[in-house]
C-alpha cells in the first residue's frame, strides 16, 4: 500500500481544490434555493418556454420549485459535469503521466508486479472519488438541514450512486487510455467527458437518438428519470458497469505488456 | 557465477533497431562496463536487463533466472540507475527515497544518510528545483541505500561534477570489494577503463567487441610516431608495406569535429578514413594517419617488425610507439566513420 499513501498524498491539494469547487458551487446553489422558491412560477414558466432546451436538460419533467427538482437540476450538472471531468481527469493522467514525467523508470525497477501498480493506482483514482463525492453529499445534506428543507432521501441516494457509477465508468476508460498513452492524454480525458455529455444532450433532444443513452453514462444519471423514477434504468446501468470492467481489465492487461522508454 | 547472460538479446521498435543479437555474459563480481557511442543501443539493453521492455527475440536472464518470470525476484537485488533519473513533481528526495525503500519494504535511512553526506545531497531538496547533478545522486542514492548484489547504471555520471564522480566511483569500488557486481554503460572510455575489469563494446545494436579491458586496449594496436624529414617518402614505404586488398592510400585522416567523446588530446588525431568495421575483419593495419611538418603518426595494428623493415629505407631520425587508450581504439578500430 506504499504506492496508494504516496499516491493520495501526492494528488492531495488537487483534490482538495475539486472537492472544495463542487462543494462550494452546491453550496451556493442550495443557499439561492429559498429565493428561487418564491419566484417559482415564473420560473417554471420561463424554463418550460425554451423550446428544445427545456427538454434537453430535462426542465420538463422537474419541477424547479421542489427541492428535489431543483437540486436534481442545478446540483446534478455541477456534480454530474464537474465530478465527470475530474474523473477523466485523474484517470488519463494516472499511468501516462508517469511515463510523461519519466518517472516510470524510477517506479518500474522497484520489485513491485505491475499488476500490483495499476491496482493501486486504481484504487488511489476510486479513493478520491469516493472522497470528492461523499464530501458534496455531506454538503448537500448540511446546507438543506440549514435552509430548512427537507431532501428525498431514496431519490437523493440513487442519484448519488448513479453519479458514482458515472465517474468510475469515465475513471476507468480513461485509465484503460492512459495504459495506452505514453504522453499526457487530459485534453482527451477531458474531450471525452465532454462529448459524453453533450451526447445525452443530443439524446434528450430526438427521439430518433434515445439509443445514445445506452453508450453514454449520463443516460443513466439523468436526474429527471431518477427523480420523476424513483429508480436508475438498470439496463442502462448495467451497461455502464460492464464498460467500467471492461476498463479496468483493459488497464491490467495493457500496461503488464507494456514497454517502458 | 553468471550474474547477467543475455543470449542473442534482439529488440526492435517496430521497425527501428534496437539491439541486435547481443550475447553478453557477466560474471559474479565484476566491475563491466558497457560502452558505445550514443543511440548504440545501450539503454535498450539496460531496460530489457532490467524488464522495463520485453525482447523482440533471445533471452535475458540474471542470476540465472529468466527476466520475464522472476522481474519482482530479481529486482529485489538490483540497483537501477536511469539516464535521465525523473521525480514526482512536488515532492523532496527525501520522501523519493523513502518511497523507494517503502516499495522495497526496508528501512535504508541510516545508509541513505550516510550516502546523501558523501555525494553532497540535501534530502530536504524539493524534486522540482533539482539540477541535474542533484538529480543524479538521487538516484544514486535511491539505486545503492539498499545495498543490493547487483548494480545496473546507465550512463550513471553524466551531470556529476569530478569530485563527486570519484567520490561515486569510490563507492562502487567498495561495493564492489564487497562482492558486488556492477554493470555500467558509459560513452566515456577514460571512465571505463578506468573503473572496470572487463568491458563490451557495443556499436549499432551488435556487440562489436568483449573482453578484459587490457584486451580491448592491446588489440596489438599501437600508436606510431615517426620524424622524418620527407614524408613522400614514408608514405611511399607505408603504402609497400600495406596489404594492396586494404583499399586505402596513406593520406591524411579528415579533422575531427567537435564529437570526440573524450578529451582530444592530440591534434593530429582524427576520425579513420577506413571502412573499418571490426578489427579482426579488417584488413588494414594502418589507421589515423596525420602528418604535420617533419612528423607522421598513426595507429598500426599489425606486425611492428614488418613495419620497421619496411621502414628502413627510409630517412627517419626518430620514432616512438605506445600503447594507445581505449579512446583511440574505440575511435578507430570499434567506430564506423561517422557513427559519432
Amino acid at each position: 500500500m506504499t504506492l496508494l499513501k504516496f499516491e493520495l498524498k501526492r494528488s492531495r491539494i488537487s483534490l482538495a481544490v475539486w472537492t472544495a469547487a463542487i462543494a462550494s458551487l452546491l453550496l451556493i446553489c442550495l443557499i439561492i434555493f429559498p429565493d428561487m422558491k418564491g419566484q417559482v412560477n415564473e420560473l417554471n414558466a420561463a424554463f418550460s418556454s425554451m423550446g428544445s432546451f427545456t427538454e434537453a436538460f430535462g426542465m420538463d419533467r422537474l419541477n424547479f420549485g421542489e427541492l428535489m427538482g431543483f437540486y436534481g437540476l442545478e446540483c446534478g450538472n455541477i456534480l454530474g459535469i464537474g465530478g465527470a471531468f475530474f474523473a477523466a481527469y485523474i484517470g488519463v493522467s494516472s499511468l501516462a503521466g508517469e511515463e510523461k514525467n519519466r518517472t516510470a523508470e524510477y517506479l518500474l525497477t522497484h520489485p513491485v508486479s505491475r499488476t500490483r501498480i495499476v491496482a493501486e493506482k486504481l484504487l488511489g483514482i476510486f479513493c478520491q472519488i469516493l472522497i470528492l463525492n461523499a464530501v458534496s453529499m455531506l454538503t448537500s445534506i448540511v446546507v438543506v438541514q440549514g435552509i430548512g428543507e427537507e431532501l428525498q432521501m431514496k431519490e437523493f441516494l440513487l442519484l448519488h450512486a448513479a453519479y458514482l457509477l458515472l465517474q468510475a465508468e469515465i475513471a476507468a476508460v480513461c485509465f484503460a487510455i492512459s495504459a495506452v498513452l505514453r504522453k499526457s492524454g487530459i485534453g482527451a480525458g477531458l474531450g471525452l467527458a465532454a462529448i459524453l455529455y453533450f451526447l445525452n444532450i443530443i439524446a434528450n433532444l430526438t427521439e430518433d437518438a434515445k439509443w445514445l443513452k445506452y453508450i453514454t453514462p449520463f443516460g443513466y444519471a439523468e436526474a429527471a428519470d431518477i427523480i420523476t423514477e424513483s429508480s436508475i434504468d438498470p439496463a442502462m446501468a448495467a451497461v455502464g458497469a460492464c464498460v467500467t470492467i471492461a476498463g479496468i481489465a483493459a488497464a491490467f492487461f495493457i500496461y503488464e505488456r507494456k514497454d517502458i522508454y | 557465477m553468471e550474474v547477467i547472460k543475455t543470449d542473442h538479446l534482439t529488440k526492435y521498435y517496430g521497425k527501428a533497431r534496437g539491439i541486435v543479437d547481443l550475447s553478453l555474459s557477466v560474471e559474479e563480481g565484476e566491475f563491466f562496463g558497457f560502452i558505445g557511442p550514443n543511440g548504440a543501443g545501450k539503454s535498450t539493453t539496460i531496460r530489457l536487463l532490467m524488464g522495463l521492455m520485453r525482447a523482440t527475440s533471445g533471452s535475458a536472464s540474471i542470476y540465472g533466472m529468466n527476466i520475464g518470470d522472476n522481474k519482482k525476484k530479481i529486482l529485489e537485488n538490483t540497483g537501477y540507475i536511469p539516464s535521465e533519473a525523473m521525480f514526482y513533481p512536488g515532492t523532496t528526495v527525501s520522501e523519493i527515497l523513502k518511497l523507494s525503500a517503502g516499495l522495497r519494504h526496508m528501512d535504508c535511512s541510516a545508509e541513505a544518510r550516510r550516502l546523501c553526506e558523501r555525494l553532497q545531497l540535501d534530502p530536504g531538496k524539493k524534486t522540482d528545483e533539482l539540477s541535474l547533478g542533484n538529480r543524479k545522486k538521487t538516484a544514486i542514492v535511491c539505486a545503492l541505500q539498499h545495498r543490493p548484489g547487483l548494480y545496473i547504471f546507465d550512463e550513471p555520471t553524466s551531470g556529476l561534477d569530478p569530485l563527486i564522480q570519484k567520490e561515486f566511483f569510490e563507492i562502487l569500488q567498495e561495493r564492489n570489494a564487497e562482492g558486488a557486481t556492477i554493470f555500467l554503460s558509459s560513452h566515456i572510455l577514460s571512465e571505463v577503463q578506468r573503473w572496470c575489469s572487463r568491458a563490451a563494446v557495443i556499436r549499432e545494436g551488435r556487440l562489436a567487441a568483449c573482453g578484459h579491458i587490457t584486451e580491448l586496449a592491446g588489440t596489438r594496436a599501437k600508436r606510431i610516431s615517426v620524424v622524418c624529414p620527407d614524408m613522400h617518402e614514408l608514405r611511399e614505404a607505408l603504402q609497400r608495406i600495406l596489404p594492396p586488398d586494404s583499399g586505402s592510400p596513406v593520406k591524411d585522416s579528415p579533422s575531427v569535429h567537435g564529437s570526440s567523446p573524450n578529451q582530444d588530446k592530440n591534434p593530429l588525431r582524427g576520425k579513420a578514413p577506413v571502412q573499418g568495421r571490426n578489427p579482426i575483419r579488417d584488413k588494414n593495419p594502418l589507421r589515423d594517419f596525420r602528418s604535420g611538418g617533419n612528423t607522421a603518426s598513426f595507429l598500426w595494428q599489425g606486425d611492428i617488425k614488418e613495419l620497421l623493415d619496411g621502414l628502413s629505407q627510409v630517412p627517419y631520425t626518430d620514432i616512438t610507439v605506445t600503447e594507445p587508450d581505449l579512446s583511440e581504439i574505440f575511435m578507430h578500430f570499434y567506430e564506423q566513420e561517422g557513427s559519432l
